[in-house]
């Protein structure tokens, strides 16, 4: 499994060739709470890295979901329509959000998991 | 404790009521009218005896809390006992019977009270003109901030920002996106207050306005206001007051003469119009001079003792709602105001400040009270200390619900966590105050012994908590084509 | 002072108790500058004198009798059975707050559940929110939605939509960069198609193709209908509508001058996300009893703050429960026995003043319902004449739209029974 690495707005990002999958981390669904809804966009769609490509309810918040990479949308996480607890249960894996074909390289600047959790931590009340 | 729908009492062989009938000789709409006009499906509405309604409605009224039966200390909701003779003036056959479109000569009686609360809440917020066109605070909101961005356009100048503290209400930044306004948010500075430091950095030439209510949303007058607003002038902004708060200084001071240039009011507030469960309302919009040209139209103008309404207004924002507002609610506000006088809302200002130091003093140590010094009308605590126990702002204000007082704000304003935020009003009793204090005692220390019982109350009330996740997960299975159950109305089984 | 409950003593008291000295002393924080002393307002009054006021004011008011009111133009009169008032006059209804705190307010919440099921019944559609202000709001709001769902930025008005909602669909757009236009062709930047049936002047449109005609264009048609007419005529979602929005003024509320009354909206599955203020939906508690709460409040303002669709955080509850108890008294039986002798009378009423010498109806090719035009030789007098002997006659729409000078709308419902008719007559014929 690749490294996963973190953006400030609370996504995560693995990357397998040029293909990248993102989600939400842990820490966002812990204070997201239960998630009730996912407004997500279809597959062939352009997004620019830090674009705001969705948005994810829950009963008490909803919150943008910012691409942490450049791309096109290569498939969406069609479990979440039905399912969208798998955010909260299992937000590195069943409740992966999409995949995106990269444009260029993943960005240098995100941040590794010891790192998140610092800044994670320092955001919290 | 439960009420059937009324589509689940409904019995469908029960006589409709007895209406008139044509009495005309007039050919029936199915032998006039094209086939594809006419409904092909009727409509599924109930069938109930006028015994069977008034049961029915008696029935879910008993479900409810209400001001006329308990305490609301909810903040930023200034929840008064609301007047009855209120509900009668606005009952008066002269009013309630009025067409919006009869001649001005035919309305001079309503023309006049409009134009006399108008001149009313000038002299309570201290601005030139009002507005008592828009229909809610929030709907004022949009209509004040409509007003100024005509203003800076008539004067070419395109301002684009709009500056909002993190602590105030939620329709503040709504209201200035929809008026086409990028938000910018002004840091709370450690006391609370508004950080001038913050608001200088954010200050630009792009400013159109800065979003403001004072007292702010944690009870706490802003002492520097009249710098904020030197400030904010001299960037060629202008200064919007959030009238949530007007409850805490009517005949103390007043907006329009601390900098304010357009003040929206809350007569459901402030005004003891009622709630009505969630409106209606009234959001009157106050503005100086400079704004009164883009005031929503018709105006209620006076000359030679005559009442007009005037839409020849060029550089007005046109109308925000259709016909004058809400009438009825300008009705109710006006009585009270005649009732009270400037010598009743000025004690009646004065009550719900020394209302709220008292219970404050009552409240501080049974919860933490995270500023310091007195308060205007309301006051925010925090139920932070009460985490060590799994028991949360929300666990509190349940618990009220079982000792038969209505919850307090909480979660609000967003800068204090698990915040508690407790208005009392000037019309509560200091017996119910300290009952009030007492409950919450009873709360915490409980809390502390058994916080297991916190989390299932309220046991009192005619249902327990509901699984609001539940709903929303429903409804998107519904909305997804994966369930039958529209969840958000009902559904004949089988249908 | 009656509605300030504190005594002399208990101030002192409870000044005592914070252990200050004075009122003063609490309002130190606010600069001795900004200090005022008194309100430029008289003192109150006893509830004697007050009423005494208020009563003197609604006396330079005139009212015109229920059965002599033929004027319409977006507010009728109508029969109001006596149980509404009864119900929206209880104050555990009147003087509840929001129902934020559901256990607290299950009354309230069950009440606009059941008006969000009345509504979408009544225009065909599946779902319906909780209540808006109006319906010159409500058909702003439609067209908002219409724009964040189609992406496309111009709303296009077909025909005679009310005036006064057409000047607040633009004061709306206006600053959200939403552009409205007056036609019926829409293109590949229409977001909706907004049309009322029947349309302002009481005639009846074609729906169905309007429908057709945004849908062909991918924009959504948002029609703004008649509540009572829905009894008789095709609902939205009978011709394929996507939103439907009107003025609930007639289910049960007083004219008021013009408000309060209530908007409603409804609209197909798809756009239900986009809907603004409040819904309603039902729950359960642990132990298994249903219940009601507000949902999906991730959309509103007081979470998504500068993200949310609508800035609205209100309804007209109060509004919403009278339109309720209204329908339930009525049923479908009774609503369309309402409109049924509206309609009738109406018919003959329009009969009998285009036989008038220079009367004739302005459209006599369309189709209406309860509310007509009808070309009138100087107008003025005529309505001054009917003024004089307490009838309030019809509207002069040319005040609005200039090729339609000389045109009056008259309306006619259950309440004009036939001797009110024939007096309108007797006065116009003398």
């Amino acid at each position: 499994m690749a490294e996963r690495r973190y953006t400030k707005t609370h996504e995560w990002l693995t990357v397998d060739g040029k293909t990248a999958t993102v989600g939400i981390s842990e820490f966002a669904q812990s204070q997201l709470g239960d998630v009730v809804f996912l407004d997500l966009p279809s597959p062939g769609r352009k997004i620019a890295r830090g674009e705001s490509f969705g948005v994810i309810e829950s009963v008490k918040a909803a919150s943008d979901l910012y691409a942490p990479v450049a791309g096109t949308i290569a498939a969406v996480n069609d479990k979440l329509t039905s399912n969208p607890e798998l955010v909260n249960s299992d937000p590195y894996g069943e409740g992966w959000i999409l995949k995106l074909q990269m444009t260029g390289e993943a960005p240098a600047d995100l941040m590794d998991e010891a790192t998140y959790k610092k800044m994670a931590e320092g955001t919290s009340h | 404790m439960s009420e059937p729908l009324s589509f689940e009492l409904s019995r469908p062989g029960a006589e409709p009521p007895r209406l008139p009938a044509p009495g005309l000789s007039a050919a029936p709409s199915a032998d006039v009218l094209p086939k594809e006009h006419l409904r092909v499906k009727p409509a599924d509405l109930p069938r109930l005896s006028e015994a069977e309604i008034m049961r029915h409605y008696s029935r879910l009224a008993s479900l409810n809390y209400s001001i006329s039966e308990q305490f609301y200390p909810l903040g930023s909701c200034t929840m008064k006992y609301n007047p009855v003779a209120n509900e009668a003036a606005a009952a008066l056959p002269g009013f309630a019977g009025l067409h919006p479109y009869q001649d001005e000569e035919t309305v001079q009686g309503a023309l006049e009270l409009m134009w006399r609360l108008e001149r009313a809440l000038c002299a309570v917020v201290g601005v030139d003109r009002v507005t008592l066109q828009p229909a809610a605070g929030a709907h004022g909101e949009w209509t004040a901030l409509r007003m100024i961005q005509a203003y800076h356009h008539s004067r070419g100048d395109k301002r684009t920002e709009v500056l909002v503290p993190d602590s105030a209400h939620g329709t503040n930044p709504a209201s200035a996106a929809l008026s086409g306004f990028q938000v910018v948010e002004v840091r709370s500075g450690r006391d609370g207050r508004i950080s001038l430091s913050d608001l200088e950095s954010k200050l630009s030439p792009r400013v159109a306005a800065l979003m403001l209510t004072n007292p702010n949303t944690l009870g706490l007058f802003e002492r520097e206001i009249l710098d904020v607003a030197e400030m904010v002038h001299a960037t060629g902004a202008m200064l919007y007051y959030d009238g949530a708060n007007l409850n805490a200084f009517m005949g103390v001071c007043r907006p329009g003469d601390m900098g304010f240039d357009a003040v929206h009011m809350n007569l459901h507030k402030t005004f003891t119009t009622p709630h009505g469960g969630g409106g209606p309302g009234a959001g009157p919009v106050g503005v100086k001079a400079e704004l009164v040209p883009f005031l929503p139209h018709p105006t209620v103008e006076k000359a030679d003792g005559h009442f007009k309404l005037d839409f020849r207004r060029p550089k007005s924002i046109g109308r925000v709602r259709s016909f004058y507002g809400n009438f009825g609610m300008l009705v109710r506000a006006y009585t009270y105001v005649l009732a009270m006088g400037g010598d009743g809302l000025t004690q009646a200002s004065k009550d719900a400040v020394l209302s709220a130091n008292y219970l404050r003093k009552q409240v501080d140590g049974v919860l933490e009270i995270p500023h310091h010094g007195p308060c205007m009308h309301e006051f925010v605590a925090t139920a932070h200390n009460l985490a060590s126990q799994g028991v949360r702002a929300l666990d509190v204000a349940k618990g009220l619900l079982d000792r038969d007082f209505y919850a307090p704000t909480i979660y609000f304003p967003l800068v204090v966590p698990e915040a508690i935020m407790v208005e009392p009003t000037e019309t509560e009793s200091k017996a119910t105050l300290d009952a009030f204090a007492e409950a919450l005692k009873e709360i915490v220390q409980e809390a502390k012994t058994n916080p297991a019982a916190l989390h299932q109350a309220p046991r009192n009330t005619p249902v327990g908590r509901l699984d609001e996740v539940g709903t929303a997960r429903r409804i998107t299975a519904y909305l997804t084509g994966q369930s039958e159950e529209p969840v958000l109305r009902w559904k004949r089984a089988g249908k | 002072m009656p509605y300030l409950v504190h005594s002399p003593q208990e101030r002192e008291e409870m000044l005592a108790a914070i252990g200050v000295e004075s009122m003063d002393d609490l309002l130190v924080d606010i600069p001795s500058s900004l200090r005022i002393h008194e309100l430029k307002l008289p003192d109150g009054l006893s509830e004697l004198d007050t009423m005494a006021e208020i009563n003197a004011l609604a006396g330079k008011n005139r009212v015109f009798a229920d059965r002599l009111t033929f004027r319409g133009g977006g507010v009728y009169r109508r029969f109001i059975p006596t149980a509404v008032a009864a119900v929206t006059g209880k104050p555990e209804f009147y003087s509840a707050y929001t129902p934020y705190q559901p256990e607290a307010s299950q009354g309230t919440l069950q009440a606009i559940f059941e008006f969000q099921t009345l509504i979408a019944e009544l225009t065909g559609l599946d779902v319906a929110n909780a209540s808006l202000y109006d319906g010159a709001t409500a058909v702003a709001e439609a067209s908002m939605m219409a724009r964040v769902h189609t992406g496309r930025d111009e709303v296009l008005v077909a025909g005679y939509l009310h005036p006064e909602y057409l000047e607040v669909l633009r004061a709306f757009g206006e600053g959200r960069g939403m552009k409205v236009r007056r036609g019926e062709e829409p293109t590949a930047k229409t977001a909706a198609l907004v049309f009322q049936q029947p349309d302002f002047l009481g005639l009846l449109v074609d729906a169905r193709g309007l429908t057709e005609k945004a849908h062909a264009a991918g924009a959504l048609a948002i029609a703004c209908v008649d509540p009572i007419s829905l009894a008789i005529l095709a609902p939205p979602g009978e011709y394929g509508a996507d939103i439907a929005v009107g003025e609930g003024q007639q289910l049960g509320l007083a004219p008021s001058y013009g408000g309060p009354h209530v908007g409603f909206i409804a609209c197909r599955k798809e756009l239900v996300r986009r809907l603004p203020g409040r819904l309603i939906g039902s729950s359960f508690d642990s132990a298994g009893r249903r219940g009601f709460v507000l949902t999906l409040t991730a959309r509103e303002q007081h979470i998504r703050r500068e993200k949310a669709t609508s800035n609205i955080c209100t309804n007209h509850s109060l509004c919403a429960l009278a339109a309720s108890v209204y329908m339930t008294y009525m049923g479908e039986a009774g609503l369309r026995q309402v409109a049924e002798t509206s309609f009738q009378r109406a018919h003959a009423l329009a009969e009998r003043l285009a036989k008038l010498p220079g009367w004739e109806l302005a459209f006599p090719e369309r189709q209406f319902l309860n509310e007509f035009p009808v070309i009138v030789p100087k107008p003025g007098p005529v309505l001054r004449k009917l003024a004089r002997k307490g009838i309030l006659g019809g509207l002069e729409v040319g005040r609005w739209f200039r090729e339609l000078r000389g045109v009056v709308t008259f309306t006619c419902t259950e309440v004009n029974d036939p001797a009110a008719i024939n007096q309108l007559l007797e006065v116009l014929t003398s």
